[in-house]
């Protein structure tokens, strides 16, 4: 017998990041499901295309890097980040879109810095905003939901895929595309004007809203990241609205209701600015972290030139979590006074 | 009834303390061969009274006591001295550390002890030099000599007496079986204490997993019918942890960098409280504790009474050691117990828990992954520190950061690394990075020392040139105003006397042939 030299704890509980990132991934599943349904497989189809690309990808480069790809891979985090980044992406995006996104994310958001763990910004958002910056006519093509235009098949959406001619009526603008651009209508005056913008936040974006939602939901019930973000984030947003709505005149920002379940905004709260890598650390930190992402994205979907704001809000916000990190350290038992 | 607070953080791990059947106590056998470490306790060694070939009776003062930070050892049996030497100790460190030898004779003869039943009638010196005699160190894991904790001196006054039954760490059974076996000695053991630092209160805290021991201190109180109160409170761990005991009972937390007295508490673990009623009542030192023999590689796990310095190998073939080839050893708990790198070493005062595991039942850690800051060690902790920042902070070496991020105020529980998804080893972590800065300190102080050491030289060396200078100055002005006053030019007067000096020599030669 030979006896063995473990330092404590010699007791280790369940929690694996592989099983944090398969969580993620699964929560996903409400809001693809809503998505496709009302916009049609292209999302499903971009976040298949883009998950082989890059698994491929992450494990050629941490091959290269000499680490051991396979474990890479097995950790599931770069598909968290391809998902993520597909699901932002405009379903029936051309093949060459969703790799370039793809490799940027994974290159330049997080294998230049080191790989999981060391990437000081959001990935997904990474390949978003280089994308949104060099093909900004690809990237406000939306698809139109049911009921406006054909939902094209599965058959169509591959052929598209790789021949991005074949389904040009599919693309319309978002509700957010739509009040960016609005100059004389009231704000219940503009619900009513469009078939887009029925419903709270326009036709599957409500839907779309509720469903990442719910998959945000399991994932705090999960303990997958705590509420403070999230709800810090919601909440500012929605105060904004309500300070900007000003009872809905031609020049109102919209109401707090349409912010809130139209366009990224649930995905970015439980999805985009949960990425723990990236974000503050302590949960005061992860308040101010929200907060700030959720009023920089009214700002820039009222005052800026880009119809949906979360990927720069929330890069924005990346680079100043060291800072914001550096002033919200938590009390330490039995140091200064008590705030309890 | 007392409001329950709740501390930062905590973790549930499987609790695993039916598997040494709490309650049921047996004494283990007395081994062949004891090996009693000098330094079973925090602290300065004891020094050896014995000599090699003695014969020594159970009880016997075999070690004094060396200064205020040491206490004495006692044979735990009969036998003869067989040899003083470095041996292996339980030690994380794996080092050796001298131990004094005894080949037990099978008689297990003892000197006859005298205690005080009447112990209200001593002063508190008094009752400190016993427990200091009786070799007693805390017996929760720390081994910091009792005697040295209840003198905490005149700036601090002791408010309340606060025994820690909490035994949070898994498998341990060992306070839990005390508490339901010797639950009388127990309390007269905590009225002898309270009395010593003249506490107003006595309270003992047990998490409320332990129902039979609650249920046997609760009888015990009433039967002493002193005014103890008793109070329990949810299982979490690192409940037990001195600070945060303290929190849950009574609202305040330790000043970081103090110790429990500054806030008028003094905290003792049920153990410590038994061997001092034996101490003063009974007059016996202390020669034995009780180990929890658990993990599921042993055929019958259990709590024995064993004497301090059986060997650990003897103890595991008791309970019916089924070793794997890679055996895991643990000496303490799963949570902050350290791997036995040799089985020969022996138990002492601090030796709570034995526990063999099989690799199903703590599996060994898998390679670490990337830290992705997910904050779970945040919320475990039980300091309120960011263990993910003190990680990184610490792999950077950045020891300002560490400093500022009050690395000194991790107590080392393991629950960060227990909840951590990619299994890093943070305790390893925080502890080199505290032995590093340690080391720094250290290396600062000595060349602090040498600098001041150097410039105290320099001041010195300019000093007396400056004195030198000045005499000479003086003798000069002395001698010109001589020379002023005599009107001789004491230069000239010298060469003078040098000449005359020569012509007398130059005549000698012929005097002495």
């Amino acid at each position: 017998m030979s006896l063995l030299k473990v330092t404590s704890p010699h007791a280790s509980g369940q929690s694996r990041v592989s099983a944090v990132m398969r969580d993620v991934l699964l929560a996903t599943l409400p809001g693809v499901v809503v998505l496709t349904a009302y916009f049609g497989p292209g999302t499903l189809v971009n976040i298949i295309f883009g998950g082989l690309i890059a698994v491929a990808c992450e494990y050629a480069i941490v091959a290269l890097r000499g680490r051991d790809p396979r474990l890479a891979v097995s950790d599931l985090s770069v598909l968290v980040t391809s998902t993520l980044l597909c699901i932002a992406l405009p379903p029936y995006a051309p093949w060459w879109l969703i790799t370039i996104g793809v490799l940027t994310s994974v290159l330049l958001g997080k294998q230049v810095f080191g790989g999981l763990g060391y990437n000081p910004f959001n990935p997904a958002m990474v390949g978003y905003v280089v994308l949104l910056i060099s093909f900004p006519v690809q990237m406000s093509a939306w698809a139109s939901p049911r009921g406006l235009a054909e939902i094209p098949g599965i058959t169509d959406t591959l052929q598209h895929l790789f021949s991005p001619s074949t389904i040009d009526a599919v693309t319309a603008a978002t509700p957010l595309d739509l009040l960016r651009q609005n100059t004389g209508l009231l704000f219940e005056d503009l619900l009513t004007s469009s078939p887009e913008l029925t419903g709270w936040g326009g036709i599957g974006w409500f839907e779309t809203n509720l469903a990442f939602l719910l998959g945000g939901a399991w994932l705090l019930y999960r303990r997958v990241f705590t509420w403070h973000a999230p709800v810090a984030m919601l909440a500012a947003l929605a105060v904004c609205a309500l300070m900007g709505y000003d009872g809905g005149s031609s020049q109102s920002g919209g109401s707090a209701l349409f912010h809130l379940f139209s366009g990224a905004t649930m995905f970015a709260a439980f999805f985009i600015i949960t990425d723990p890598v990236s974000s503050a650390v302590s949960n005061k930190g992860r308040l101010i972290f929200g907060a700030l992402i959720g009023v920089l994205i009214y700002l820039i979907r009222t005052l800026g030139n880009y119809p949906d704001a979360v990927a720069f809000a929330v890069l924005i916000l990346n680079f100043c979590a060291p800072f914001i990190d550096h002033y919200t350290q938590p009390r330490v038992y039995g140091t200064g006074s008590r705030d309890s | 009834m007392r409001t329950i607070h709740d501390i930062h953080g905590g973790i549930h791990p499987p609790e695993r303390k039916a598997l040494s059947r709490p309650g049921e106590l047996s004494t283990a056998p007395i081994p062949a061969v004891l090996v009693l470490p000098l330094r079973q306790h925090l602290g300065v060694p004891a020094l050896p009274v014995v000599n090699v070939g003695d014969h020594v009776l159970g009880g016997q003062t075999i070690a004094e006591a060396q200064g205020v930070m040491s206490v004495p050892v006692h044979a735990p049996t009969s036998g003869v001295v067989t040899v003083i030497e470095a041996r292996p100790i339980a030690h994380a460190s794996g080092f050796e550390d001298q131990c004094i030898v005894i080949e037990a004779d099978g008689q297990d003869e003892w000197l006859s002890f005298t205690g005080t039943a009447d112990w209200r009638g001593l002063d508190a010196a008094t009752l400190v030099g016993r427990v200091r005699a009786a070799g007693i160190a805390g017996m929760g894991g720390a081994g910091f000599p009792t005697a040295v904790k209840l003198s905490p001196g005149p700036a601090r006054s002791i408010e309340t007496l606060l025994l820690n039954g909490t035994e949070c760490e898994p498998y341990i059974t060992a306070d839990d079986t005390l508490m339901q076996c010797q639950a009388d000695e127990l309390i007269e053991g905590a009225q002898i204490l309270a009395h010593i630092v003249s506490a107003k209160a006595i309270l003992i805290g047990i998490e409320d997993n332990k129902p039979d021991a609650i249920a046997s201190v609760e009888a015990a109180i009433a039967r002493s019918g002193a005014e103890i109160e008793l109070a329990t409170f949810p299982t979490k761990y690192p409940s037990g942890g001195e600070k945060q005991i303290i929190e849950i009972l009574t609202g305040q937390q330790v000043p970081s960098g103090g110790i429990p007295a500054d806030i008028g508490l003094l905290c003792v673990s049920p153990g410590t409280a038994v061997a001092t009623k034996r101490a003063i009542i009974d007059g016996a030192p202390l020669t034995h504790r009780i180990v929890t023999l658990t993990g599921e590689a042993l055929a019958s796990p259990q709590n024995v009474t064993a004497c301090l310095g059986t060997p650990i190998t003897a103890l595991l073939t008791h309970a019916g050691l089924n070793a794997e080839s890679q055996q895991r050893i643990i000496h303490g708990g799963p949570m902050m117990g350290f791997a036995v790198s040799d089985l020969r070493a022996p138990i002492t005062k601090i030796t709570n828990c034995l526990l063999a595991p099989t690799p199903a039942e703590l599996p060994l850690p898998e390679p670490a992954k990337p830290c992705i800051r997910c904050g779970h060690c945040a919320e475990a902790c039980p300091a309120s520190l960011l263990p993910q920042q003190l990680y990184w902070y610490a792999r950077a070496k950045d020891q300002e950061q560490l400093t500022e991020h009050r690395l000194f105020d991790c107590i080392e529980c393991g629950a960060c690394a227990y909840v951590c998804p990619s299994q890093i080893p943070l305790v390893q972590y925080y502890r080199a990075a505290k032995g590093q800065i340690r080391d720094s300190e250290q290396e600062k102080q000595r060349s602090d020392n040498s600098r001041e050491r150097f410039e105290a030289r320099q001041v010195r060396l300019e000093t007396e040139a400056a004195e030198r200078e000045a005499k000479r100055a003086a003798r000069k002005a002395a001698a010109q105003s001589r020379a002023a006053e005599d009107g001789v030019d004491p230069i000239q007067a010298a060469i003078e006397r040098a000449k005359a000096r020569k012509a007398d020599q130059g005549s000698e030669p012929e005097q002495t042939p």
